[in-house]
């Protein structure tokens, strides 16, 4: 391991990755020809329209989906290899709590699984809770919680295990506006607290900009990257600064992005 | 819950259905009462023939207060180990429900295992399992009798346990399967990414998930067992249990005991699926269901 965080082995690193769908209309591109490499502590957005493969590229990392060509590698190792070390936490669109467990047996259920000790579980599931904001919730039922609350509770079931990287497909998708804004704030704080490295699907341009340090705009038929943007923004971002000129200059390269992707419709 | 919404449609149907068969009581045994009356010579008015009706010794259809005086004779009328009483009837068919209900359930939820783990399994099983419901019960319980005394078993326990679990694994099964595959892609790639096998998946997702499923299946199991037990005490030889019953007050031309153990048989159905009933309540309030 060397010393400084810039200098640190990618991690994760996509070379020529193709992923090909065999359908029963013939096979879907839904990866061609990706480059992507992401440093440990980015927060990556991935934005596009449905079928860009934003979703599918997430997957692939999770070893949820297998390329059918290229190389991909999370943390030097191939995706299945990651899983088994534990490499990453998956945050889907709906929460998908389990009704019959409460929220701490929620948050419990990946450390059974991976068979921690009863008292580190405890130990953990009192930590995560606390760090998305939930503390004194634990004992509640998923369905006395708001959809917000939820989500939230699904991710601290997604940090619970210590991942170092946190994939999240369109997690707040499902949710208000305001809502929205208060998680998209609290992420953002969890991201600094913790220094993971965060890959995010999304389909809101603001939202994209404030999140990431680094912005990755897709465009479908067949899935592939148009753009890549590297936020100038700072790490401190107050919900304000989307009135910015520098956020609204990203917000429109990213608009470029998507239209260009668009062209050959 | 107000006695609006609850009792009185209720009281409201049994009014009706009490109506109707005292009208229909009338009708069907006024046929004996003029015969009578023909016989000896004399007629009788309608406001004499409707009495007559009321308390025959063998009518063709007892009034309700004469399958309730029976019933009741049946019930309270002696000691419970009496082979006349109809406790101790209820409590043999009761004893062969509950072995056929636990077979059935063991043998449902087993089944419905490894179809839904074996594709092998559904394909080659599944049909013959739902081809076994097509078979008239009354024409196998007594071939499944006969073979088993064959094989040296005594007594009528196992048999009767057997035709019982045969009508109640069926329900079971096909709740379970459906409740197996329950959980949609989303919660199944969850726990992939938590590296989850086979065997945690199945005990900390599937199960879990096919609880409401299999408690759904078990009122429908129950009141099929309690069937298949009646079924099972027909066949001659049996004496004991509500079915022996039934086909003695049959037999012997004596409509009462057939009514009052058909009566007994109702309330014990009845009262097994409130038990089932106060399970389930118990289980979801344990799973978090709101109540």
């Amino acid at each position: 391991m060397k010393d400084t965080l810039n200098s640190s082995p990618p991690v994760i690193e996509a070379r020529g990755l193709n992923l090909v769908f065999q359908t029963a209309d013939g096979p879907v591109h839904a990866l061609k020809d990706l480059n992507l490499t992401i440093n440990r502590g980015d927060f990556v957005s991935f934005i596009g329209p449905s079928g860009c493969g934003k979703t599918t590229f997430l997957r692939a990392i999770a070893a949820l989906e297998h390329p059918t060509d290229g190389t991909l590698t999370v943390n030097g190792m191939s995706p299945d290899e990651a899983r088994k070390k534990r490499a990453y936490g998956y945050v889907f669109q709906a929460a998908g709590l389990y009704p019959w467990r409460t929220i701490s047996g929620n948050i419990r259920l990946p450390l059974e699984i991976m068979g921690f000790s009863k008292a580190d579980q405890d130990a953990r599931v009192e930590r995560v809770l606390d760090l998305v904001e939930l503390s004194g919730f634990g004992k509640k039922f998923p369905w006395q919680l708001s959809g917000g609350m939820q989500q939230r509770a699904s991710i601290a079931r997604a940090l619970a295990f210590d991942a170092d990287i946190l994939l999240m497909d369109e997690p707040f998708g499902a949710l208000d506006e305001i809502v929205r804004d208060r998680l998209n704030e609290e992420v953002l704080k969890l991201w600094a607290r913790t220094g993971k490295t965060i890959g995010f699907v999304t389909h809101s341009i603001p939202e994209a900009v404030y999140l990431s340090t680094k912005i990755v705009v897709m465009s479908p038929r067949p899935g592939r990257i148009t753009d890549i943007i590297d936020s100038p923004l700072p790490k401190e971002r107050p919900l304000d600064i989307r009135d910015s000129r520098e956020f609204i200059e990203i917000a429109h390269r990213v608009r470029e992005g998507l239209r260009a992707g668009h062209l050959d419709d | 819950m107000s006695l609006r919404t609850t009792v009185y449609p209720l009281l409201t149907v049994l009014c009706g259905i009490v109506a109707v068969w005292y009208a229909a009581a009338v009708w069907m045994n006024a046929t004996w009462v003029y015969d009578q009356a023909e016989r000896s010579g004399t007629t009788v008015s309608f406001a004499e023939m409707v009495p007559q009706t009321m308390t025959q010794d063998r009518p063709l259809l007892p009034p309700p207060h004469q399958v309730g005086a029976e019933l009741w004779k049946g019930l309270f009328g002696q000691a419970v180990t009496s082979k006349r009483s109809l406790v101790y009837h209820a409590y043999i068919t009761f004893k062969g429900t509950m072995m056929g209900f636990g077979l059935g359930i063991v043998f449902g939820v087993a089944l419905a295992m490894a179809i839904v783990r074996f594709r092998v399994v559904d394909m080659s099983v599944m049909p013959w399992a739902v081809i076994s419901q097509t078979i008239p019960i009354v024409a196998l319980a007594p071939m499944i009798i006969v073979v088993s005394s064959q094989m040296g078993l005594s007594g009528r326990d196992l048999p009767k346990a057997i035709i019982a679990a045969y009508l109640s694994f069926f329900p079971v099964l096909v709740s379970m399967v459906k409740g197996l595959r329950s959980p949609d892609q989303m919660q199944l790639d969850l726990l992939k990414t938590y590296g989850a096998g086979e065997w945690a998946t199945f005990l900390k997702l599937r199960l879990p998930a096919s609880m409401p499923y299999f408690f759904a299946s078990l009122k429908v199991a129950v009141a099929a067992s309690l069937v298949g037990t009646i079924v099972g005490e027909l066949p001659t030889g049996a004496i004991e249990g509500l079915g022996a019953r039934m086909l003695i007050g049959s037999q012997f031309g004596e409509p009462l005991i057939m009514w009052a153990a058909l009566f007994a048989a109702a309330i014990l159905a009845g009262l097994l699926i409130l038990a089932v009933g106060v399970l389930e309540r118990f289980a979801r309030a344990r799973m978090g269901v709101p109540a």
